[in-house]
């Protein structure tokens, strides 16, 4: 660890980060705020409504439904794609040509444009002309993602899986990498089961990567919006629609700025709650040991 | 042995899944559309390559590509240029208000982008940049910013503090110790940081596509048209498609040997 020196002209090395992301952050903040208090019907007529908007939002049944398909979708996900993602990196080569040949394989789905995955999956899913759909129904299973609710589910909790597994997978196989040799010496002396070395040697020597990939991995399912779009639409009905698109329909589809810029901030200060308990837990429970 | 075996069969297993649907969209890609409607195969019978050169003779295709990664590459730059002495102060000194700073940034990777689509399309109308590549670039720094200093405060903290100060009664001013003796010492966590930002630039549609209409308009935006009143055009999606996935193997392609320590995001 680094002894850092108090020093307060170190401000004017992070003040270009402090200015672009001031703009692109603090500006657009403030319009939301702004429009989240405010009845607006053109540039020279709006009234100042309080908390009108934020009531409004907050009784609003759509946006508990899709709330609540949001939360159950985000820990779907994490208790898929966490465990799976150990499991990968354990099993991944250690080292030399297939070791880089599996990282670069695993990346690849990561480096797809978010549209082009929705793309990949809407087609790989059809039963006429994809793969996946065509064996499926030709299992005798009667899968249709278009039609039927259970199907559209399963299809996009398979392509998050497909999509983001790849990221705990390299956090993990990181942070596998960094062990020192000499624990698993020593495990061997004492005759350490398979599952003991897991448990106490990988496991807790992940927890940093695993902090990380949980954390992202929550904000990004909670924040997704472009797969689900592509690959079903929001439908069938409003199965699959997620927080993100109730949102963007609001404020654009149907041009209700004052209840979308409320529902925007609730939706960030949720997101910014969980990830903050996550976080505040994990320090907590390190400080109790 | 058989454990080895069967980690071997596992990872295999996984990587397959992985590969079958991006296999089945450039077996797509390589069909007409006639026979792609017409029976499912598992590999072309007549291998086409129409569907690529409509990509390639038409400039409203390929100015999509040529946009998407202009944006990219600025914001890349971008991105390097202000996070790299602000992950040094990070890395190197305490000063008022530097956990709350930190953390603010992080706060900026939460924000659902949905939030910001409509205030980025006004901010960046008011002042003249809509539709530029820049307004892209400057947009995605809100979220690739905060991730570079994060991931290059790591590397940075792993250079013991003696080098700079050896630098100093050297006579080196700071600016040059910076570029002439420290950057090259964490090279390959700039080779990392721009992969992470050119991999969540790349991959970002939604603020891309609400701030261009013609003249930046990313290529993911524009393969949408081939939906058209006679239906979809399957073969041309499928090579665009293909298309976008090209720039990123060639990416990590460079960063492969770096990419593990990468993905410790430099604090392991």
């Amino acid at each position: 660890m680094i002894i850092k020196t108090e020093n307060n002209k170190a401000w004017w090395l992070v003040l270009p980060v402090f200015l672009l992301v001031a703009f692109s952050a603090v500006i657009p903040l403030m319009t939301v705020v702004n429009y989240s208090v405010q009845d607006i019907f053109d540039q020279n007529n709006a009234y100042f409504v309080g908390a009108d908007w934020y009531r409004e939002v907050l009784r609003d049944p759509r946006l508990h439904d899709s709330l609540l398909r949001q939360f159950i979708y985000s820990f779907s996900v994490l208790a898929i794609e966490i465990p799976l993602g150990i499991g990968v990196a354990l099993m991944m080569p250690t080292k030399g040509r297939m070791g880089s040949l599996c990282l670069i394989l695993l990346a690849i789905p990561l480096l797809i444009p978010w549209n082009v995955v929705g793309t990949i999956w809407q087609i790989f899913g059809r039963a006429d002309i994809g793969l996946f759909g065509w064996a499926l129904n030709a299992l005798g299973i009667d899968y249709n993602y278009a039609s039927n609710t259970g199907d559209a589910w399963a299809t996009v909790l398979l392509m998050d899986v497909w999509h983001w597994t790849s990221l705990v997978a390299l956090l993990c196989y990181s942070g596998l990498r960094a062990i020192p040799e000499a624990f698993y010496q020593a495990a061997e002396i004492d005759r350490a089961s398979k599952w003991a070395v897991f448990r106490y040697i990988q496991l807790p020597r992940l927890k940093s990567v695993l902090v990380i990939g949980i954390l992202l991995r929550f904000m990004d399912s909670f924040m997704i919006y472009t797969e689900p779009f592509v690959l079903t639409g929001g439908g069938p009905g409003n199965s699959t629609t997620f927080l993100s698109q109730t949102l963007t329909k609001m404020a654009i589809g149907q041009f209700d700025l004052g209840p979308a810029a409320a529902f925007s901030l609730i939706y960030f200060l949720i997101v910014l709650l969980v990830s903050w308990l996550f976080f505040t837990t994990i320090t907590y429970m390190d400080k109790a040991k | 042995m058989n454990m080895t075996k069967r980690k071997a069969f596992g990872i295999t297993l996984y990587i397959l899944f992985l590969l079958v649907p991006i296999y089945w969209l450039v077996n797509m890609s390589f069909k007409t559309n006639e026979e792609i409607l017409g029976s499912l195969s598992l590999w072309p019978s007549n291998v086409t390559f129409d569907n690529y050169m409509v990509i390639f003779t038409d400039p409203t295709w390929y100015s999509g590509y040529i946009n998407s990664i202009i944006y990219v590459s600025m914001n890349v730059v971008i991105t390097l240029l202000v996070a790299l002495p602000a992950a040094y102060a990070f890395s190197r000194y305490r000063f008022v208000g530097d956990k709350h700073l930190f953390f603010w940034l992080l706060t900026n990777r939460m924000a659902p982008p949905a939030v910001f689509l409509l205030p980025f399309f006004q901010l960046y109308s008011s002042v003249g940049l809509f539709d530029t590549h820049i307004a892209v670039a400057l947009a995605h720094c809100l979220f690739n910013v905060p991730l570079a200093v994060w991931i290059l405060e790591g590397f940075m903290s792993g250079v013991p503090r003696e080098i700079d100060e050896t630098a100093y009664i050297d006579g080196y001013s700071f600016p040059r110790f910076f570029v002439r003796i420290f950057l090259p010492m964490i090279r390959s966590g700039i080779g990392v940081t721009a992969f992470f930002a050119f991999m969540f630039s790349w991959v970002e549609l939604l603020l891309a596509r609400t701030l261009t209409s013609v003249d930046a308009k990313p290529i993911a935006a524009i393969m949408t048209r081939t939906v058209g009143a006679t239906g979809v055009d399957w073969g041309v999606l499928a090579a665009a498609g293909v298309l976008t996935i090209l720039p990123g193997l060639l990416v990590i392609w460079f960063v492969r040997n770096h990419v593990a320590k990468g993905f410790a995001l430099g604090r392991v």
